[in-house]
């Protein structure tokens, strides 16, 4: 009898290279399992069809519309001002973003050119969000994959930002801060020092400081933190392995699909609107010493496919780093300058009849505005192209062949919101 | 800096290529709708333009509800189908519109039909769906046109200007 550690499959005899391909050769009936809308790792109430053969996807059918509000037909019978509190409730992640798509739309179709001091404190704040939502993207993607740490850890930071945001107008998750013709008030001046921020850098809370000063405090200490996610995920030999050349997004794929932000970047494709975008938008960001990563990376370790889970995922992380590069930029800035931090911009404000489309970079990709006016200050339609609608429709050609672990990988990688995608 | 119109009218004529509107804020070229795939392949192709990333797909539904409003309303009623087009490669922008009637034969309920995209850019399928459920235009040639964000057993358009709320959705009050 020969020993159990002799034992092995002769490949070559089966004429089969991946030994995979016997537990897979064997057809069972197919089976439709429902995944969905509530469960955890479909980040909001995304249900998925799932058709499957024992393990492997055949299909995969996302079925939408479970948060849909209505949010355009709402946007018909109100003034752009009045609708930019809904684009909070769209990426509520990234409701700064949000904002500043609307706001900046208004302005194209208008035609306002917003003070310098007014675009520095955009960039503080949209990159501030930006920072918090691939804090949550990634530690939410960290949680699909079993991983619970990373979760508490960006929550923690992210946190902090949610603090510095109470400061400054009062909400938390959604701000509508940034209006149209600026911001709608100055950022703060001396403020109680943030609880969290205080005692994590050695602080009091009675202690006053600057609400600038803050920020400041915060970049100082959240750079270094970087360097934890990429030990407790990015480096991670279990991470690396459940997203390592899974759900690899070809650079063709990625551009048909209409996918943006990190999920088109980790394809390889050299794209951010905030270089490359319209010039009512590049102008916030023009002068600014900041870095689009894209890979192939040379960091990266050898398993690593261009367009895999991890890419995107480290797009990501490479973004947070970026980010804080621009807000510290972006505070001497707003110390520097001298004009105001908004035009007067009435709520009726009659629209011309014309239209405008801009795409703006949201943390989760470009999303889109378009307002069209007829003469009166009530747009007669109002369109949001959601980001996150593009990138979730390419779940389903990444995800045919793939076992039905992997699926809450991929749609984590893609990291959709679903408040965005139903609108 | 090359003008889409010209290169579009050089190739297609004037049939196709109804008008521009080079004024507006986002210069806008108007197709007729027949003919919507042919343009869209040829801007997709061409070796000049390159339009590989298909932005937004929606539609404008210009109409007042409200008669007492129709006679200073701007716009006759029709149905606007808006195409924005980008280029990673050439760096362009390009907003296509093709022109409806609201109801297909007048009829009050048939949505208006053009050619589908979806086969050009993958994700014109999804806007499509969405397009036909919350505005009603029906794409013809595309694989799956069934509602995205409402249910299946929905009744009408949202998105149209003279919608009107069901009284109930399964025995729910929608009102």
């Amino acid at each position: 009898m020969a020993s159990l550690a002799s034992w092995r499959f002769n490949h070559s005899a089966m004429h089969l290279e991946d030994p995979r391909i016997i537990e897979f050769d064997v057809r069972t009936d197919e089976m439709l399992i429902n995944m969905g809308p509530q469960h955890p790792s479909t980040h909001g109430v995304l249900r998925l069809l799932l058709r499957t053969d024992g393990e492997v996807i055949h299909e995969v059918t996302p079925h939408i519309g479970y948060l849909h509000r209505c949010a355009e037909k709402v946007g018909e019978n109100l003034t752009p001002v009045q609708w930019i509190p809904y684009s909070d409730r769209m990426d509520y992640l990234a409701a700064m973003n949000m904002n500043l798509g609307v706001a900046l739309c208004a302005e194209k179709l208008l035609k306002i050119d917003v003070p310098e001091k007014s675009m520095a404190i955009r960039v503080i704040v949209a990159e501030l969000n930006r920072v918090a939502a691939h804090l949550l993207g990634m530690g939410a993607y960290g949680l699909d994959l079993g991983t619970f740490s990373p979760f508490m850890y960006a929550f923690r930071e992210r946190e902090l930002i949610l603090d510095l945001f109470e400061e400054v107008c009062g909400a938390r998750l959604t701000y509508s801060y940034v209006t149209v013709g600026g911001v709608t008030h100055d950022l703060p001046g001396e403020v109680p020092f943030p609880p969290g921020l205080a005692n994590f850098t050695g602080h009091k809370a009675s202690e006053r400081i600057r609400w600038i000063d803050a920020v400041r405090v915060f970049c100082d200490w959240m750079t270094p933190r970087i360097r934890d996610y990429h030990t407790l995920l990015t480096k991670n030999a279990i991470f690396l392995q459940r997203t390592a050349g899974i759900g690899v997004l070809s650079r063709e794929m990625a551009i048909g699909h209409g996918c943006t932000g990190p999920v088109l970047r980790g394809s390889g494709v050299d794209h951010d609107l905030r270089r490359d975008g319209e010039p009512i938008y590049t102008r916030m960001y023009e002068g600014y010493d900041f870095r689009i990563p894209v890979p192939p990376f040379a960091e990266a370790s050898p398993t690593i496919e261009l367009g895999d889970c991890w890419s995107r995922f480290y797009v990501r992380m490479l973004e947070v780093a970026e980010s804080i590069k621009l807000i510290r930029q972006a505070i001497d800035r707003y110390e520097a300058a001298t004009d105001g931090y908004r035009l007067p911009h009435r709520l009726n404000a009659k629209l011309p009849k014309d239209e405008a489309y801009l795409e703006t970079e949201c943390p989760r990709g470009q999303m889109g505005f378009y307002l069209v006016g007829d003469g009166s200050p009530i747009p007669i339609r109002a369109r949001a192209k959601s980001s996150c609608f593009c990138n979730l429709s390419v779940v389903p050609p990444l995800s045919v062949g793939c076992l039905i672990a992997d699926i809450p990988a991929i749609v984590g990688s893609i990291d959709i919101v679903m408040g965005e995608v139903d609108r | 800096m090359i003008s889409i119109y010209d290169i579009l009218l050089d190739r297609f004529g004037d049939e196709v290529i109804v008008g521009q509107n080079a004024e507006a804020t986002d210069p806008w070229i108007e197709v007729a709708p027949a003919s919507v795939t042919e343009v869209c392949e040829f801007l997709r192709d061409d070796e000049r333009l390159r339009f590989d990333h298909l932005n937004d797909l929606t539609a404008i539904d210009h109409f007042e509800p409200d008669p007492a409003k129709r006679a200073r309303f701007a716009f006759e009623p029709h149905l606007e189908i808006v195409y924005h087009l980008s280029s990673y490669e050439t760096r362009l922008r390009a907003v296509l519109k093709a022109r409806l009637p609201r109801w297909r034969n007048d009829k009050h309920g048939e949505p208006p039909a053009l050619p589908t995209v979806s086969h050009l850019w993958p994700i014109a399928d999804w806007h499509e769906r969405e397009c036909y459920d919350l505005l009603g235009v029906y794409f013809e040639g595309h694989p799956n046109l069934v509602r995205m964000m409402m249910p299946e057993d929905w009744q009408g358009h949202p998105l149209r200007k003279d919608y009107e709320w069901p009284e109930d959705y399964h025995g729910i009050r929608t009102q």
